[in-house]
């Protein structure tokens, strides 16, 4: 009975998957679909307004438990002695398509002004938490470090070791300087936890969670995203194509 | 009707399906497909449902579909069914047991992907909903929806409409003059489909998208939240396939080839009345 069920429907499915599974290792066809990405972040910013603010909740929104997903300790030495000494020498870079590389300490971004927001994290596997962030909004430090207007890009280089590179994201100017795009030193009112990042990970709230770079120690302006990593601007970009416009 | 009469309707072949209809209904068989098993493999990635704005592991799950160490499970509120072979446990073609929520055949691609499975859903995503505007505009314009969607009054009759059920649920089916049209639970099936349940399945995937409930909160609003939006698109695209299972066995019983081909040229040879 299972074996003649199973038969007839892998002779009803087998070409349509086979079929499906033959074209998604097709490169050809996969840019075929890769053109939806570019169609969907067009027409997202035609039709809506690009400095639409994401929704802020309430504290009685709060989820329970934030969860953390992807790096949850960075594990290397150099990270694990930083988290010891509370963060004390870390440093954060700025630097690139800037006139004043920049590298500030937690102290030094802590003091600068800072933007609280009560916002829903969506993860790319389909669940969402809302938690609470503080932290300095990227502009700020775009502003004081003199971006030129050549720069068409924000890359975020972390600390967070994924085989032999490190986690890196990217991106664009409109996100960037975006009033809920933020460098996030606190979660909840506590100091940013290591699950999530700390002690700095970007929130860029119109986008999918794994945007949101955790443990950046490196903000890099660049006119294009050829030079980083493999040229497709993230890290899950490069290596697992998910889309690089992830407000979907 | 006279047995003459009915003699010389039955077997004459009538136009049925216009070009705009049946180029949809194909393009929209693909693209349907295309989208029920790519979305399976996204919901693999999480294989929970909740309701409300937020939702991950910790919160209470309406649906889950998970493994113990021995069997695949399926939790719906406080039921719990086992489902080893298809559900949360299945081996897949190379022999190796697999804890994914939805087996390789039933997904896009076969392995897991979600990466792999967003570029086929977000590409087909735009086929589906183009073509289902130029249908609905071709539609409204050559009076498709109109004149053979629309029923009439009485149609919408209970005991027109409990009549039919009772008709369909005997397999008998509609024969001469009258085959060449919907009957009413056509009707109301297909008007179901285009007007309910496609924008809500195209809703509620943009409800779930960031960039769009930041642009126009009014749809992940509308719908109470992105999980609850996540749970609408996945009980619509579950009434999607219930409808596709009854529409193939609608077809079967009324005769598959005549009414392929009638989807395929237009052209429809009309059934004997039945006595």
């Amino acid at each position: 009975m299972w074996s003649r069920r199973r038969l007839i429907g892998s002779l009803a499915a087998a070409p349509l998957v086979t079929g499906c599974d033959r074209l998604t290792y097709s490169e050809g066809f996969r840019d075929g679909l890769r053109a939806a990405e570019g169609l969907t972040m067009a027409a997202q910013r035609l039709i809506s307004n690009r400095s639409a603010l994401a929704r802020e909740f309430d504290e009685a929104d709060l989820s329970p438990v934030f969860r953390s997903n992807g790096t949850r300790h960075p594990g290397s030495p150099a990270y694990a002695a930083h988290a010891a000494a509370g963060f004390a020498d870390w440093r954060l870079r700025i630097d690139g398509l800037v006139a004043r590389p920049l590298a500030l300490s937690m102290a030094q971004i802590r003091s600068l002004p800072a933007r609280t927001q009560i916002t829903r994290h969506d993860c790319v596997e389909g669940w969402s938490a809302i938690g609470k962030w503080t932290g300095v909004p990227l502009k700020l430090l775009l502003d004081g470090a003199g971006a030129s207007p050549r720069a068409r890009y924000i890359v975020f280089h972390c600390a967070d070791d994924m085989g032999p590179v490190r986690y890196y994201e990217s991106i664009d100017m409109v996100d960037a300087l975006h009033p809920q795009t933020i460098l996030a030193w606190a979660l909840n009112g506590q100091p940013l936890p290591i699950a999530n990042g700390a002690p700095l990970r970007l929130r860029v709230e119109r986008q999918l969670g794994y945007k949101h770079a955790k443990y950046v120690e490196r903000i890099e302006a660049v006119a294009s995203l050829a030079a980083i990593g493999g040229g497709k601007g993230g890290y899950w970009e490069d290596r697992g194509d998910y889309e690089w416009y992830a407000g979907i | 009707m006279a047995a003459d009469a009915t003699k010389s309707t039955a077997g004459r072949t009538v136009f049925r399906h216009r070009l705009s209809t049946r180029a949809w209904h194909w393009l929209n068989a693909l693209t349907v497909i295309v989208m029920l098993m790519s979305g399976l493999m996204i919901f693999n990635a999480h294989p929970r449902l909740y309701w409300g704005h937020a939702g991950a592991n910790a919160d209470p799950a309406w649906l889950e579909i998970g493994a113990t160490p021995t069997e695949g499970i399926l939790k719906v509120g406080a039921l719990t069914l086992p489902t080893t072979g298809v559900l949360g446990r299945w081996t897949d073609r190379h022999g190796v047991v697999q804890t994914r929520a939805f087996p390789g055949w039933a997904t896009i691609p076969t392995d897991y992907s979600l990466a792999g499975a967003r570029r086929w859903h977000l590409a087909f995503a735009w086929v589906l909903v183009i073509g289902g505007a130029l249908y609905g505009v071709a539609s409204l314009i050559n009076r498709h929806i109109q004149r053979d969607l629309a029923p009439s009054r009485g149609e919408l009759a209970p005991r027109h409409i409990w009549r039919d059920i009772k008709d369909h649920a005997r397999g008998r089916l509609p024969g001469g003059e009258a085959a060449a049209r919907y009957n009413i639970l056509q009707k109301l099936s297909y008007l179901a489909v285009i007007f309910g349940l496609l924008p809500l399945m195209v809703l509620s995937g943009l409800g779930m998208a960031p960039g769009v409930d930041a642009g126009w909160p009014w749809i992940v609003d509308l719908l109470g939240g992105r999980q609850s939006a996540r749970s609408i698109h996945f009980l619509c695209a579950t009434a999607l396939l219930g409808f596709i299972l009854v529409h193939l066995a609608m077809v079967v019983i009324a005769g598959p080839i005549n009414e392929i081909r009638s989807m395929i040229t237009g052209r429809y040879r009309l059934p004997a009345e039945r006595a």
